[in-house]
């Protein structure tokens, strides 16, 4: 029997987190980049530790909290390692190690920080 | 790197560049350049979730550094890069999906896009509704 490949867990992951990037994206970092910082046109509340550690705190807000960063992370660093050989750098597994590496470390860290967080 | 094979092998095009010769490639380029972006947002996001986790003063220190000019350049950029990704995203949908069929008839690329595009439409205003709504 072959053996199962596990391309496409990776391919999931992908996919799940370019949807997300394509349908929130934009608008995620026009809230937390650009209308949170300037207090533009959200005023100055948008993004206040009351109102951020209520959103964090609650079990949706987190789930969605941990679902962007986590997909974002393995879909960029998938399609980082993708591009890898079209600037010059072989494809192999320590490539494959230190991209897939990067998604763990953060998804680890957001998981870590969000459980600190409390509920 | 290999020399006695690169002798044999004559005159080797250089590749240095190589995206820069065609705007097709350029354009595929930008694209990709795109996934950079997405891991920067999810990496400054990973940090807040952290500086919020360590209480009020460490949240207040990591919005500040987000009110730095280069900090807000840096957002207007993810936000080009964004809008890039969700246009790319719903362009490249409809060849990498199975061919989808409404009564019979198969639908249009063009319309696959079109509706990929109106969903990223909608729910980026959704959620700065949703935003103003919370705040």
């Amino acid at each position: 029997m072959m053996r199962r490949s596990n391309a496409p867990i990776f391919w999931l992951l992908f996919g799940a987190g370019g949807m997300l990037a394509a349908l929130c994206g934009t608008a995620l970092v026009f809230l937390t980049g650009i209308a949170a910082p300037l207090d533009w046109p959200l005023g100055p509340q948008l993004m206040s530790y009351r109102h951020m550690l209520a959103f964090s705190q609650h079990w949706l807000g987190k789930g969605f909290i941990f679902a962007v960063i986590m997909l974002f992370a393995w879909h960029a660093v998938h399609r980082i390692y993708h591009s890898l050989h079209d600037v010059g750098v072989p494809a192999g597994m320590p490539a494959r190690l230190a991209c897939y590496g990067v998604a763990t470390l953060i998804s680890i860290v957001a998981a870590v920080g969000l459980l600190a967080v409390g509920f | 790197m290999n020399r006695p094979a690169a002798a044999t092998r004559g005159y080797m095009r250089p590749m240095q560049g190589w995206w820069r010769r065609d705007p097709f490639f350029v354009r595929y380029m930008a694209r990709e350049a795109t996934a950079l972006a997405v891991l920067c947002y999810s990496v400054i996001l990973a940090v807040g979730v952290v500086r919020l986790a360590q209480g009020e003063a460490a949240w207040n220190a990591w919005l500040q550094a987000l009110r730095s000019p280069f900090a807000v350049l840096l957002h207007v950029v993810l936000l080009g890069a964004m809008v890039i990704h969700a246009q790319s995203w719903f362009e490249i949908m409809p060849k990498t999906m199975p061919a989808m069929f409404i009564r019979g008839k198969r639908v249009a690329q063009s319309t696959i896009m079109r509706v990929g595009w109106a969903a990223a439409g909608v729910s980026t205003v959704l959620l700065v509704a949703i935003a103003w709504w919370l705040k």
